[in-house]
């Protein structure tokens, strides 16, 4: 065979339908409290600070990680369990959501023993929140072309120029960004960049709020000037991030938060449609699960990869390449098919709103954590073409 | 998914390439590569792979039959294989013994029925049968006054109507008219049409993903061969785009039918995680059949639209299997209406369920 895709069979082992159950009843007390509206997508900035630390209690942050950093050293698949359901209820979870993901990940690996102390114990308790620095004005996708500058100063760096898209940058304690050491060599144009621990909230960073076509603030600019970074917030090796980003990547990109992002018009178009649906409506809401399904079963099948230590980039690839297309039309094909629901549908509005929401979410879904061409640029590298 | 690690798939895989080498079969303009393909696979014991010893089968396990017909799928082999041993599968399944030779199974399409009269005789049109023309047995499923019937039937006894599918294998209509049949035991409690439907579905899911994985093999090696404008295509990102894009597709067929047959495997009961986990993949399979065999068509330019290429091997058979035991607007509208039946509230249970 040319490229050996192989998505095995897994399932989810009995001890996550218990964790399942624990998720749910917790999630239903708080819908109860009214911490969030599980039927309403999070249209203002609720970043939720005592949710966080309720689902830090409950052993929900880092899950996976050693227990002397707080972690649980539970697997994948259990985290997984939990990814999804909160994803499905609409829950708040952006405020530990990408240190639990990512950099919580990053600093496991890279930071220095007295930093993993001191902060993983604090994710894991719901206290702190990540943003991920990689983009800048006129790069993007073009990480090569990173231009804000790390000068070694006495004892640390001092940080010039711009971050842009950064989510969650305004409520962010931290952020893991790389920054530029030295110069692309000709050899090697991914040479010069390294990965820098950032403590967010202290003079010489600005954050300034991009606002969203959803109506929503989530990203932002941030603006370094001569900001100083200390030595041991060096994550890994001084020029050589780019290869420690590349192998993180499937972790970001195969996750059930790649393909639930607009789950609930799903949701709310089968309840429009009612218990008798007609035809059309039937075969269209019998076709959106079973893609649904399916994708499903890919990325369980790449966490169990995970689980078993292997490093599948093009697999995870794969996933978040069919996912966000498939949620960024799931929007589209929802109003489609709910163009014959009754007027009277007691659910109507709720969908209408909710589908107006999803419709602006959308054009963002195939962009954020690697666009579709890259992603595809990586399944290619994969097949043996380039 | 080349290196197999069960007995089964490895002779079969053995076999499919000593006999059933693409090229061979494309040269062979006379179909004469069939019979000894057929010979070497019933010796090792293949078409009654899912008959129990006693039954006067091989007693292999539904995990390895499945993933034998995944092979099968990825050599696109115009034998009845799948049919003969979902046709064993049925008749084992009321501990009916398996005669030798080709069978396949009717109806083989869930809007058709077979009736079992109150003498014992059987009557009925079913359209769509593959390799009817082909079968010297028929394994039918029929409905009579006191529930389910399976039954052996002498093909010699049946009206046949042939016709041929998208991928030239015959797809035939087959009439029963007061047939009786050689024998007929009731099924097992609570297995119905739609179980052998589903079982059905899933054994052409397999062999779609598997005939998909090779449209991918054979696309990306040509596009590492072809030269336009002075470069490999493979080299065009827009040809290397689309080759992601059937990679996907592949992988995502080869998931679904892979999880499908697995759930089949392990299933107690044919229950409604099992229905979600083969109509989903009975209808993904298909919608991947169509959109990965029309990149693999435009990778291959006008050379794979001609008899010479084996292109259309692949193409045309996961294009024909997308309609036996129930097309994925079937399913489709059948899962549906399940999904809406059970609530919205309990769709994200029923798909998180497994």
């Amino acid at each position: 065979m040319t490229a050996a895709l192989r998505f095995d069979p897994i399932r989810l082992p009995e001890k996550c339908e218990q964790l399942r159950k624990e998720v749910r009843a917790f999630l239903a007390e708080e819908i109860a409290a009214g911490t969030f509206d599980p039927h309403k997508p999070n249209r203002e900035d609720t970043d939720a600070p005592e949710f966080s630390r309720r689902v830090g209690a409950k052993g929900w942050l880092g899950m996976t990680w050693p227990k002397k950093y707080g972690g649980q050293e539970r697997s994948f698949l259990e985290r997984y369990v939990v990814t999804e359901e909160m994803r499905v209820a609409n829950a708040p979870t952006r405020r530990f959501f990408v240190a639990d993901r990512q950099s919580g990940p990053v600093l496991l690996k890279y930071a220095p023993e007295h930093i993993k102390m001191d902060i993983l114990p604090r994710i894991c308790r719901g206290e702190i929140c990540f943003a991920i620095g990689m983009s800048e004005p006129n790069s993007g996708s073009d990480l090569f072309a990173a231009k804000t500058r790390a000068t070694k100063t006495d004892g640390g760096y001092l940080i010039n120029g711009t971050k842009i898209w950064t989510s969650s940058a305004h409520i962010a304690d931290y952020m893991i960004a790389i920054f530029r050491t030295s110069q692309p060599t000709k050899e090697n144009r991914r040479h010069g960049l390294t990965q820098f621990l950032v403590k967010m909230k202290q003079p010489g960073i600005k954050v300034n709020p991009i606002g969203q076509i959803t109506g929503q603030y989530e990203f932002n600019e941030v603006v370094f000037t001569d900001f100083f970074v200390p030595d041991d917030h060096v994550l890994g090796e001084v020029d050589g991030a780019w290869k420690q980003a590349t192998s993180e990547l499937a972790y970001e990109r195969s996750g059930p938060e790649r393909f639930l992002e607009t789950y609930y018009v799903l949701t709310e178009l089968v309840r429009a449609v009612g218990p008798d649906p007609d035809t059309r409506s039937a075969e269209g809401i019998g076709r959106l699960v079973a893609q649904l399904h399916t994708m499903r079963r890919m990325s369980v099948s790449v966490a169990g990869m995970l689980q078993a230590g292997k490093e599948p980039v093009v697999e995870a690839s794969i996933v978040k390449d069919i996912g966000t297309v498939w949620e960024q039309q799931l929007p589209h094909r929802v109003r489609d098919l709910a163009a014959f629901v009754e007027e009277t549908a007691t659910n109507r509005e709720t969908l209408e709103r909710q589908l107006d929401f999803a419709i602006k979410t959308a054009p963002k879904l195939t962009i954020q954590g690697g666009t579709t061409e890259v992603l595809r640029g990586i399944i290619a590298r994969g097949l043996g073409l380039r | 998914m080349a290196e197999s690690d069960n007995i089964v798939v490895e002779t079969a895989e053995k076999i499919f390439a000593d006999l059933a080498d693409p090229q061979t079969i494309n040269n062979d303009k006379k179909n004469s590569w069939q019979a000894p393909l057929w010979q070497a696979l019933s010796e090792a014991g293949l078409p009654l792979s899912w008959v129990p010893d006693d039954l006067g089968g091989s007693g292999a396990s539904l995990a390895d039959g499945f993933a034998l017909l995944n092979a099968a799928g990825r050599f696109a082999v115009a034998v009845p294989l799948a049919e003969t041993m979902l046709a064993g599968w049925l008749l084992a399944q009321a501990k009916i013994a398996s005669p030798e030779g080709e069978m396949t199974v009717l109806p083989a399409s869930p809007k058709d029925r077979i009736l079992l009269d109150a003498d014992g005789a059987l009557s009925g049109r079913a359209r769509g049968v593959p390799f009817a023309k082909a079968a010297k047995h028929f394994a039918v499923l029929a409905h009579g006054k006191d529930g389910v019937s399976v039954a052996l039937v002498d093909a010699t006894k049946a009206r046949i109507e042939t016709g041929l599918n998208v991928g030239y294998d015959h797809s035939d209509t087959v009439t029963l008219n007061k047939v009786q049949p050689t024998a007929i035991k009731p099924a097992s409690k609570g297995f119905d049409q739609t179980t052998m439907m589903l079982m059905g579905g899933v054994v052409r899911s397999l062999q779609i993903a598997g005939a998909l994985e090779s449209m991918l093999d054979i696309s990306v090696r040509y596009s590492n061969e072809r030269v336009a404008f002075e470069k490999k295509i493979s080299k065009f990102q827009a040809v290397q785009h689309n080759l992601a894009r059937l990679a996907g597709e592949s992988a995502a067929a080869l998931a679904a039918a892979t999880s499908a047959a697995d759930a089949i495997a392990n299933a107690k009961s044919f229950d409604d995680a099992v229905y979600l986990e083969a109509a989903a993949a009975k209808i993904r399979c298909a919608e991947a059949a169509e959109k990965g065999g029309a990149i693999a068509h435009q990778v291959h330019g006008a050379i794979g639209f001609t008899m010479e290429h084996i292109l259309h091997r692949y193409s045309m058979r996961a294009l024909a299997w997308r309609d036996d035991f129930g097309s994925e607007s079937h399913w489709a509208v059948e899962l549906g209406k399940l999904v809406a039946n059970r609530g919205a509230d309990e769709l994200w249970p029923l798909v998180a369920s497994r």
